[in-house]
């Protein structure tokens, strides 16, 4: 709250002082713009840089997150409690269908397999799966990433798909050793061949950094309704087919998809391995940004 | 001379804290918060601490310091490399040239001042990303965010007042 410098000193280095710090800020907003065009040459580099930086401070990200999530806990189990009455009769309701349904999957289960063994059909390698906590959600309002608790040594690779629950809700782009971060498929970089579920439809399902992405390259003519369920297509190999994304949220005009998953709401994340080799190539990329 | 030394470590000791509590709330604002639609528009908590410091202690927090802090919050959250960078470097700039009228002034000044100072990192923020991937990116969300920052700018600042009195005078 008060200048320490007697006043006839400031008058006369004030200027000169001033002229060297504009000088100076100069030099640093050079270097900052510098750096992006780095980072655009080099994004190898970047990336490992990236990796290095948040391996070294998942650790105290991890402590920060603790409470956090803590609160988050205490406030959900709050609202359950209200709702917990509702929720019990709208649960026995599920069950009592569900059930049925367990008795049509099981028919259908042994069904395909009498029937896979007539084809002598060769299935998909096994999935394995990583479970993290997300650690960080740094965000901001142009790039939707998270950044997750586990890393190479966990078996985390480039390209793996996450989930949260039963939906798909982005891919790692970077792994450390025992951090990775994941671009949520609202990022504007994310590009994701999806199918749609009545129709048979390809389409590509484009983030825009809002909270539902859009569904691009649908050709004229082709209806999609609301509510209709998104799959990923498996094209580019970049995801195995038939994972779960969203549903269509709104069919007029501009086509959105609403994610299975809440976003914003993430705290454990799975990180599967199909055992798909490659298939990064498929993605559009922008340089000097998350790829 | 036991005493000098501890006197320096002191001294030392508490000329860190502008940077330590600008480094703390970077990480802070990365924290998951679990409220739906808070990441978007999760108000930029270092930026307060830039333009606070920039104000009451140049000399403790330096544009090259900002500039790093910058780097840091780029490489871990994802964003471009050296867009954080420019925007710290330009909002300590800005902030430092009208570091008179801020100084020692009334609260609702600082405020303000803050305010603007968001509103111009947003607008700097919206046109360097949309040049970058050459398209027009939507204002909504940036806007809110700096109105968010606006809004809640007396609580840290409220903070950071209480630090630095404690520490610094």
């Amino acid at each position: 709250m008060k200048t320490r410098n007697g006043g006839a000193a400031i008058r006369i280095a004030a200027p000169l002082r001033a002229l060297v710090q504009r000088f100076s800020f100069l030099l640093l907003i050079l270097a900052a713009i510098a750096l992006m065009m780095v980072a655009r040459m080099d994004p190898l580099a970047v990336d490992n840089a990236r990796a290095r930086v948040t391996d070294a401070f998942t650790p105290i990200l991890n402590i920060f997150s603790r409470p956090a999530a803590t609160v988050a806990d205490v406030l959900e189990a709050g609202r359950q409690l209200i709702e917990l009455h509702e929720e019990n009769a709208r649960l026995r309701a599920e069950n009592e269908r569900l059930l049925q349904w367990q008795q049509a999957a099981l028919r259908l289960e042994a069904e395909n397999k009498s029937l896979r063994g007539l084809l002598a059909y060769k299935p998909d390698p096994g999935a394995s799966y990583i479970t993290a906590r997300v650690v960080a959600d740094p965000g901001g309002a142009f790039v939707r990433t998270l950044v997750v608790m586990a890393g190479r040594r966990d078996g985390v690779e480039r390209g793996q798909a996450a989930m949260a629950g039963q939906g798909l809700i982005g891919r790692v782009v970077q792994v450390g050793e025992w951090s990775s971060r994941i671009l949520l498929i609202s990022d504007i970089n994310a590009r994701i061949p999806v199918v749609l579920e009545t129709t048979r439809q390809r389409a590509m399902l484009g983030g825009d950094n809002s909270d539902q992405p859009r569904l691009m390259y649908i050709p004229r003519g082709v209806e999609v309704t609301n509510g209709e369920r998104v799959f990923t297509s498996g094209h580019g190999g970049l995801f195995p087919p038939g994972l779960p994304v969203g549903v269509v949220a709104s069919a007029g005009g501009e086509v959105r998809v609403m994610p299975m998953v809440d976003l914003s709401r993430i705290e454990h994340v799975q990180l599967v391995d199909f055992g798909i080799p490659g298939g990064l190539a498929s993605e559009a990329q922008q340089p000097g940004s998350m790829q | 001379m036991a005493v000098g030394v501890w006197q320096r470590l002191d001294q030392s000791g508490r000329n860190i804290l502008p940077f330590a509590v600008t480094i703390l709330l970077l990480l802070v604002g990365m924290v998951p918060t679990q409220l739906p639609g808070y990441a978007t528009v999760a108000p930029p908590l270092a930026l307060m601490a830039v333009y606070y410091w920039a104000i009451h202690r140049p000399d403790l927090l330096r544009p090259g310091v900002a500039f790093l802090l910058g780097v840091l919050h780029d490489l871990l959250s994802g964003t471009p490399l050296g867009i954080t960078s420019l925007l710290f470097v330009l909002a300590y700039w800005v902030t430092l040239t009208q570091r008179r009228l801020f100084l020692g002034n009334s609260f609702a000044m600082l405020w303000v001042g803050f305010a603007m100072v968001a509103a111009g990192v947003a607008a700097v923020q919206w046109v360097v990303y949309s040049v970058m991937h050459a398209q027009l990116y939507a204002v909504g969300p940036v806007a809110a965010q700096a109105l968010l920052a606006a809004g809640i700018f007396p609580m840290p600042a409220w903070a950071l007042m209480r630090l630095h009195r404690a520490f610094l005078s």
